[in-house]
């Protein structure tokens, strides 16, 4: 078998970048191409090409280097960081579509690895307690799970119209965990932490590391089919904010749309407003059919990967550290000689 | 022994004003070290007389030794605190570092299997003490200088209140620890079985046991495997529920796993309340995922009928629903037992259902029960509910694994085994509310 060629965008993200220096170092992969319109830290072995997913010379890459294995990783969610919401969607799904179109005409191409997220199964009172891959996706849904369910679908018709192709969707859980930033991660940043007042939700991260293996494991072994990828376990909000130390404020349900915009604008925090019924439900997946079929095991639970994002950061205020020593003084009282 | 000194200079300034006039317990804790408590009756400390009461010990009041004195900074609940290492290390070697996994709380002995304490508070205090093993961080070295003032005011508090009540507050202790850093677990379905064991649990152990004075028949039939219990829904608020759960948690170890209405989880406060304490949504696929994983789940399939009928209605079944819990339990082939609550309907008499208000206040109805016209005499202790006498009667368990998981699909079995469950509670309730000497005794 020849060696691989392959394509890789949305590279600026530390994480992907990250998978990209992987790829490159591997003796049975030629070419690793990454795309993006801001050029990462780092790269390593592999080329790097300054384009948006909509510019032709991405679809005349993919031919003219005869790529074989295509991952599309540049679907984000953090509208600041894209320059507001509209301009999200337009590079989300219009720069998708464009990728996809030029795709579609690679001889080459066997492989697409489709980096989805779990927000495509929204959030509702009426969600199962562990999604599956074969519920349905939110009909509702707006913002980043409607350009990701659309991204999705484009990528279904894709799969459709070229046969020979194995698209594998990953849907990750919200990333935590090593240096790159997440949308939730500023929000445990905060000195103090709101939710909203009579609602605790469930979270599940997905480490780095853990998401950086199965995107690996993706390529080189393309299987196609929908995979859910996040920590086992959850964490409920509450429980999240005092394992970061952190003072949690209640916001009442009418006031947390001003919070949450106001958050937004002084940057401290850069998420999705349209993600705010998370905010009330919050979301867990069911991950048998990474660890049976895919055949990955994550190696961080949801738990694990929180506390390693709580140790990565610098702490402030009243922390997990200084709780646990005045528990260290009362078990110490509790243990004291019996004389 | 930096803490007993810290702990000796304090209780020697209390020495100068009281030791003259003020005798200390004769008593000696079990693990031979002198009781510092104060002696209230026949030259024993309040704990030790009610023991001593108990036993019909002789007594050994001139025991009291002089060295009582010198010693009584140091730990008086020494037991205690034996036993409370040992409870640390076997938890912090063995259970503690694996993840207790749904079968840990739902099947089996929760005590030995996940290293929580099945009984709350009230256990003797030789059972296992979740304590945080000494590698999770602040461990001695953090305090080695012995001037902790947490360890002063722990100190001055046991010398106040005596051995049990520091024994009781070092439980509450390790929880509030566990809650405030938010070292605790919880499993696939949301259930938190720290807060159910710590808090709700002893919250409702009164309206359990002195309240309503539950009693519990034919335990027996609560299967051992995973297992379907269905009960007659009653009382404006549901109370049953909870009554149930914490009996089923009596009688076995196990939570059980209520399948609650998509309503509840719909509710600020209530619906995330309910999934801490183990409720699940009614829906196939949870429902399917609970029992599949060997739980006991429970269902009221009266729903919210049930609970908002008329007081001159009672005992008497709504329609169960659309037989939808016969279908699940099928598909798990597990067997369903039929559970009458005799009592919960009492405790609210429900006269009428204010339809107009329930409907503009989107509530599936709207409750004016007999309480409420003592509220301008009473005030909100009107609101208390009636302490009408409470009995769980389980029936013998249906089986359903004979009928096959294709049964499920199938509409005339479902009905007719929905008939003959509802049938079956019926008559277990006719036969308990026919029985009973009087609705409050």
């Amino acid at each position: 078998m020849r060696a691989r060629r392959i394509m890789v965008t949305g590279v600026a993200r530390p994480m992907i970048a990250r998978f990209a220096r992987r790829l490159a170092a591997r003796d049975d992969i030629e070419l690793v191409v990454g795309v993006d319109v801001q050029a990462p830290a780092r790269l390593g072995a592999a080329d790097f090409l300054r384009a948006d997913l909509d510019n032709p010379v991405v679809g005349a890459t993919l031919v003219d280097s005869e790529i074989d294995t295509l991952v599309h990783a540049a679907v984000h969610s953090r509208p600041r960081a894209a320059g507001g919401r509209r301009r999200l969607k337009e590079h989300n799904v219009i720069g998708s579509m464009h990728l996809f179109a030029a795709a579609q005409h690679a001889e080459h191409l066997r492989t697409l690895v489709l980096k989805s997220s779990t927000a495509v199964y929204g959030s509702s009172a009426g969600d199962p307690a562990q999604f599956t891959e074969r519920d349905a996706l939110d009909r509702r849904a707006r913002g980043f799970g409607r350009d990701m369910i659309d991204v999705e679908g484009y990528a279904v018709g894709l799969d459709r119209r070229r046969p020979d192709l194995a698209v594998t969707t990953l849907r990750f859980a919200n990333f935590i965990g090593g240096a790159d930033d997440a949308a939730l991660a500023g929000f445990f940043r905060l000195p103090v932490v709101p939710s909203v007042l009579g609602w605790d939700p469930r979270l599940q991260f997905c480490h780095a590391d853990d998401a950086v293996a199965v995107l690996t494991r993706a390529v080189l072994h393309p299987l196609g089919g929908t995979f859910n990828v996040a920590g086992p376990g959850a964490l409920y909000l509450s429980q999240a904010i005092r394992q970061a130390g952190r003072a949690h404020v209640l916001v009442p349900a009418p006031l947390v749309d001003a919070t949450a915009s106001l958050l937004l604008r002084t940057g401290r925090v850069d998420a999705p407003v349209d993600q705010l019924p998370f905010l009330r439900f919050g979301r867990v997946v069911d991950v048998t059919r990474l660890e049976e079929e895919f055949g990955y095991t994550p190696r961080w639970t949801t738990a694990e990967a929180f506390r390693a994002f709580l140790e990565h950061r610098s702490s402030r205020g009243l922390g997990r550290q200084d709780l646990l020593a005045l528990g260290g003084e009362v078990r110490q009282w509790l243990q004291r000689p019996a004389v | 022994m930096a803490a007993t000194t810290g702990g000796v200079t304090m209780a020697d300034s209390t020495d100068t004003t009281e030791t003259t006039d003020r005798q200390r317990c004769g008593e000696r804790t079990r693990a031979g070290t002198p009781c510092r408590n104060w002696a209230v009756q026949g030259g024993r400390c309040r704990i030790h007389a009610r023991r001593a009461a108990a036993d019909e010990a002789p007594a050994a009041a001139d025991e009291a030794p002089a060295a009582a004195d010198e010693t009584r900074a140091a730990a008086g609940s020494a037991e205690g605190a034996g036993t409370r290492s040992g409870g640390a290390r076997t938890n912090g070697a063995g259970t503690r570092r694996t993840p207790p996994t749904l079968g840990d709380f739902a099947t089996g002995p929760v005590e030995s299997r996940a290293g929580f304490r099945t009984a709350g508070f009230e256990g003797s205090a030789a059972a296992p003490r979740r304590t945080a093993p000494a590698g999770a961080g602040g461990g001695p070295g953090t305090t080695s200088g012995g001037d902790g003032e947490a360890r002063d005011v722990l100190d001055a508090l046991a010398d106040v209140l005596g051995d049990e009540l520091a024994d009781h507050l070092s439980g509450i202790g390790g929880f509030l620890r566990r809650r405030f850093t938010g070292d605790y677990e919880i499993d696939d379905f949301g259930l938190d079985p720290d807060l159910v064991l710590h808090v709700l649990r002893p919250l409702m152990r009164p309206l359990y046991d002195t309240w309503w004075r539950v009693s519990s028949r034919d335990r027996e039939h609560i299967p051992k495997g995973g297992g379907l219990l269905v009960a007659n829904h009653a009382g404006t608020l549901p109370f049953d529920g909870i009554m149930l759960n914490y009996d089923v948690h009596d009688a076995t170890g196990r939570f059980l796993r209520e399948l609650g209405a998509n309503l509840v989880f719909e509710t600020p406060f209530v619906g995330h309340f309910a999934r801490k304490s183990g409720a699940v949504l009614a829906s196939q696929a949870d429902a399917d995922a609970i029992l599949a994983r060997g739980a006991l789940a429970g269902v009221f399939p009266e729903g919210f009928k049930g609970l908002g009928k008329p007081f001159s209605q009672r005992y008497q079944l709504e329609r169960f629903g659309r037989g939808g819990f016969v279908a699940t339990a099928l598909r798990a082939q597990v067997p369903i037992v039929p559970v009458a609550i005799v009592g919960s309907e009492e405790i609210y008499p429900m006269l009428f259902d204010a339809r107009m208000i329930a409907k503009a206040l989107g509530l599936p109805y709207f409750p004016i029960v007999a309480q409420m016209f003592t509220l301008p005499v009473l005030g909100p202790l009107g609101l208390l509910p009636l302490p009408s006498k409470w009995s769980i009667t389980y029936g013998e368990p249906i089986e359903t694994a004979h009928l096959g998981p294709a049964a499920a699909e199938d509409p005339m079995v479902v009905f007719e085994l929905a008939d003959r469950v509802r049938d079956t509670i019926q008559r277990m309730l006719t036969k308990v509310v026919m029985g009973r000497q009087s609705v409050f005794f």
